[in-house]
């Protein structure tokens, strides 16, 4: 009756060698890398980044000891830390030759060092939270109400500059609270404004309102504006956090939405805290000026290439400024004006989109009130001329596009001259990084520092490991043979366990590790309930086979009800639970599981493989039985 | 070996109402500390900055705290954390200045007489996450005990459910109590033991529920009484062969898990030893009194169906 048909021993061989193989990586520890990953849109990590990294290896006689390739990034496998440098630095130069304008991140990282046919097999490390292997996490709570405003400001400036040119009389036009509200003298101008802006408008949704002998016309912005704004501010801060997260070269940086209005960004292994919060918190600033002069396009005004000859060669006018605009390869020097005339605050909106009339890719820009005002005064006596936008990041200005004003504008315009729709939507990503969509608070901040999360792995391991060994000592005094099999089953339970973690590549955290301390410690009351089972059914006289299979039959049940009241409470933990909370929670309720399979499945095949075979068997090792009346029988002494 | 060689069934029952007695002054202990004294919330909850800092030699924490007051903190609170090397500051918040500068800011000041210190942590919670932690512990802390009791209600019967979650809620009360009395601080992660705790004392209270049901069975003359002593006695063995092997991994926590699992480590040990207690001795006789009877377990067997007949 103890025996197990072939396939259940399978099924456990199988689960075990699996486990072994995923488990396997974590032992191999890690090596130092140099990742490298695309900064800007246009660069692509292909076959020719591939080729220029070996190549460039070669030629200084740098022996890597693997070269991968993942989503988008390309890791370069080093033996120590000298070589990780040096490396860095010829990779630097040779996939970066323009200083001024890098085109790859290299980041230094730690990889692991297991042999490549395991991460063929998909068969990682376990992924290591933040407060074991160190570094800052952040989370920013972005504040959509005002990018909400900031919009509604732009629809005000609109309105104003469509009635003005419809020359429709109007008393008042003013943004109070969420809704523009435009006063006129009577109903019928009233009516005759609504019908000239409806239909441009599509963001606002008008009512006609009558009070204290006014009327209004009042504009809120559609539930669907709504969410589309909030979404793109959202979208737009991340990409301006990833920006500035790509220039501190870290190799593993995560930026994602958290909730409607929240970005968490992690950045392990970052040492200088400092410099990465002052690199996140800046605000890049994003200028419009006049082109004073320029040697591009001869049919443009202020067309000079003596002038910006003489620029070049260090003789600059008084109230300009030398810049240059890069196209690809092309770098074409521009004499600008000192004086700025838009900030990136009066931009509400850069999007690629096409030209309507010729369906060329074009970027959509749209200006605030001021903004609007300020474009229609300069650009009235500026058709022909050029002006520039200058992108500030860091200190360092740079001219993103300089194009030829073709008409009088305003606050809605847009700039032509992007050859592929991907040009347009790099143009107008590079307008939005100018400035957040909306300002952002650290409502969370963790940070730990590289010694403090090694001291935390092993002050976790260590204590596992104490605690293992105590039961380890316990279970096989007072169990025997029973004991060592429940302990061989609880260990392949913390097998299991792990490989589960590295599989699902869960964040392992330190309340996490303690999760796994403590579903050890649980782990074994299946084991116990079994085990005392067995005993019970012995002393009710059972024969050995008998009472092993009642106990195993009997305790099923309990193990069932006990694990499941864990469970419930795990699986709350998780989806209520944050940050450390919820590793903990994973690890609880994988451990729940792998226990039911390994102390009932496990520790009975080992049971039916020990004890199953035997046709007569007199007596088990599970420790005495204890029998009223009879003090001194031992029926299990160990043969 | 055998610890437990127990002859005849312990009456535990008879003295239920002693023990529901001491249950019932424990608790109000417990809630009255926790009325007037209250919890003593960490930076999770309150909102606030937390940093951990490590000095080459031992140093002068109330220098450290001038340094600090220096910077228009007053009501810092500055303690050594583990050993006399490691320092914790603890900072309010403190509006209109972000947590990155104010650590920064308080680096700064203290590196300034060339003193070698190390960032070790620093943690920084503002005031709105700290209060939905809050609201998501106490969400957390319902939904798992409408949990376990739909679970047992729907695996024996409302009674036991009404009468395990009693018992246990009876644990969390007691937890928090002894938090609030000492004063311990109250962190995200202690709040994870306790609904741990939660789950996990409820095993207990559901294997002497086992136990009762299969006594229902199988002792047909057997009392009500008698079964549940019976069940009790049964399981004693298992019950402290068991918490004592976890208690055994908890107190590996406790002392060698640093100072971060410490107190995760604490409230486990005090659940782990009224968890014993309550979910035997406090969850029986509340199933005994809310009158638990053989048909409420054991499925009556059908009656033919009599008068199909014309």
């Amino acid at each position: 009756m103890n025996r197990y048909p072939l396939w259940r021993y399978l099924l456990i061989g199988g689960a075990l060698v699996l486990s072994l193989l995923y488990t396997l990586p974590n032992l191999f520890g890690e090596v130092p890398a140099v990742q490298i990953s695309a900064l800007k849109v246009t660069a692509k990590i292909d076959a020719t980044v591939m080729d220029t990294v070996e190549k460039t290896l070669k030629a200084n006689a740098i022996e890597p000891n693997g070269i991968f390739t993942d989503v988008g990034s390309i890791k370069v496998r080093l033996k120590d830390t000298d070589t990780q440098l040096k490396a860095k630095d010829v990779l630097d130069q040779a996939l970066n030759p323009d200083r001024e304008n890098p085109r790859f991140i290299l980041a230094l990282n730690l990889i692991s060092d297991s042999p490549q046919w395991l991460s063929s097999l998909g068969a990682l490390p376990m992924y290591l939270g933040l407060d074991l292997r160190g570094g800052i996490h952040f989370l920013l709570q972005v504040d959509l109400p005002s990018a909400l405003i900031k919009r509604l400001d732009g629809q005000v400036g609109y309105i104003r500059n469509a009635l003005r040119e419809k020359k429709t009389p109007y008393s008042g036009i003013a943004r109070e609270g969420q809704s523009i509200v435009v006063k006129f003298r009577d109903a019928a101008t009233r009516d005759k404004a609504l019908r000239e802006i409806e239909g441009t408008t599509p963001d606002l949704q008008l009512k006609t309102v009558e009070e204290g002998g006014e009327f209004r016309l009042v504009g809120t912005l559609t539930l669907r504006a709504q969410k589309e704004i909030e979404q793109s501010a959202i979208e737009q801060n991340i990409t301006t956090l990833r920006n500035r997260v790509n220039e501190l070269g870290v190799a593993e940086p995560i930026i994602q939405q958290q909730g409607a209005e929240r970005i968490v960004v992690q950045l392990p292994g970052v040492q200088d805290t400092a410099r990465a919060k002052d690199i996140l918190g800046r605000t890049a600033t994003l200028e419009i000026r006049m082109v004073e002069a320029h040697a591009g396009s001869p049919e443009a005004r202020d067309y000079d290439p003596q002038k910006i000859e003489a620029a070049v060669k260090g003789t600059i006018p008084f109230g300009t400024e030398l810049f240059y605009e890069r196209h690809g390869n092309v770098v074409e020097p521009l004499l600008l004006s000192k004086q700025v005339l838009i900030t990136g605050e009066r931009l509400t909106k850069a999007a690629p989109t096409f030209d309507q009339r010729d369906q060329r890719p074009v970027v959509a820009i749209e200006l605030d009130g001021q903004g609007a005002r300020i474009m229609r005064d300069i650009t009235r006596d500026a058709v022909k001329r050029r002006m520039a936008v200058l992108l500030i990041e860091k200190g360092k200005p740079e001219v993103i596009t300089a194009p030829t004003i073709q008409d009088q504008l305003g606050g809605n315009f847009q700039i032509t001259g992007s050859k592929t729709p991907r040009e347009a939507s790099d143009l107008a990503l590079l307008l939005r990084a100018g400035a957040l969509a909306a300002p952002m608070d650290i409502i969370e901040e963790r940070t730990v520092g590289p010694s403090l999360g090694a001291e935390n792995i092993r002050i976790g391991f260590h204590s596992t490991w104490i605690g293992f060994t105590a039961i380890t000592v316990f279970m096989i005094a007072y169990y025997l043979m029973f004991g060592m099999i429940s302990i061989v089953a609880l260990a392949i339970n913390v097998l299991f366990l792990l490989a589960l973690l590295s599989m699902l590549q869960a964040t392992l955290t330190l309340p996490g590790m303690a999760g796994i301390a403590l579903t050890v410690g649980m782990a074994i009351d299946a084991n116990v309930l079994i085990n005392e089972r067995i005993r019970e059914e012995l002393r009710n006289g059972n024969t050995p086979q008998a009472a092993i299979h009642a106990g195993y039959e009997r305790a099923w049940g309990t193990i069932i009800d006990s694990n499941i009241t864990t469970l419930i409470a795990g699986v709350m933990l998780f989806l209520l639970g944050s940050g450390p909370v919820k590793g903990f929670a994973v690890v609880l309720c994988l451990g729940i599981l792998t226990s039911i399979f390994s102390a009932v499945m496990v520790s009975r095949s080992i049971v039916n493989l020990y004890y199953g075979s035997r046709r007569r068997l007199d007596r088990v090792s599970i420790g005495q039985v204890w029998k009223e009346g009879a003090e001194k029988s031992e029926v299990s002494r160990k043969r | 070996m055998e610890f437990f060689r127990i002859k005849h069934d312990i009456p535990f029952m008879r003295y239920a109402l002693i023990f529901n007695v001491i249950s019932v002054i424990t608790f109000l202990i417990a809630v009255a500390s926790l009325a007037v004294k209250g919890l003593n919330y960490g930076v999770d909850f309150t909102g606030g900055t937390v940093m951990e800092v490590s000095y080459a030699q031992a140093p002068d924490l109330n220098k450290i705290r001038d340094e600090i007051g220096k910077l228009g903190f007053t009501d810092a609170a500055v303690q050594s954390f583990g050993t006399s090397r490691d320092v914790l500051v603890r900072l309010p918040v403190k509006q209109g200045l972000s947590s990155a500068q104010l650590s920064e800011q308080v680096m700064t000041e203290l590196r300034k007489d060339g003193v070698s210190v190390e960032m070790r942590r620093v943690e920084f919670v503002g005031p709105q996450v700290g209060k939905e932690l809050i609201e998501n512990g106490a969400l957390a802390l319902l939904f798992v005990s409408l949990g376990i009791v739909a679970y047992l209600a729907l695996r024996f019967e409302w009674k036991f459910g009404v009468a395990a979650i009693i018992a246990n809620l009876h644990d969390v009360v007691i937890i928090l109590g002894f938090f609030s009395i000492f004063q311990w601080e109250f962190s995200l992660t202690v709040l994870a033991a306790v609904l741990a705790i939660l789950g996990y004392s409820v095993n207990e209270s559901v294997v002497v529920f086992d136990r009762i049901r299969e006594n229902f069975r199988k002792m047909r003359k057997a009392s009500v009484t008698t079964i549940i002593d019976n069940a009790i006695t049964r399981t004693m063995s298992r019950t402290i062969i068991t918490h004592g092997c976890t208690q055994l991994m908890v107190t590996s926590m406790l002392f060698f898990g640093g100072e971060t699992l410490h107190y995760f480590a604490l409230a486990l040990t005090i659940g782990i030893l009224f968890g014993i207690y309550s979910s035997v001795l406090v969850a029986s006789p509340i199933v005994m009194w809310l009158r638990v009877s053989r048909e409420d377990l054991v499925k009556p067997e059908k009656k033919a169906d009599v008068g199909a007949a014309i």
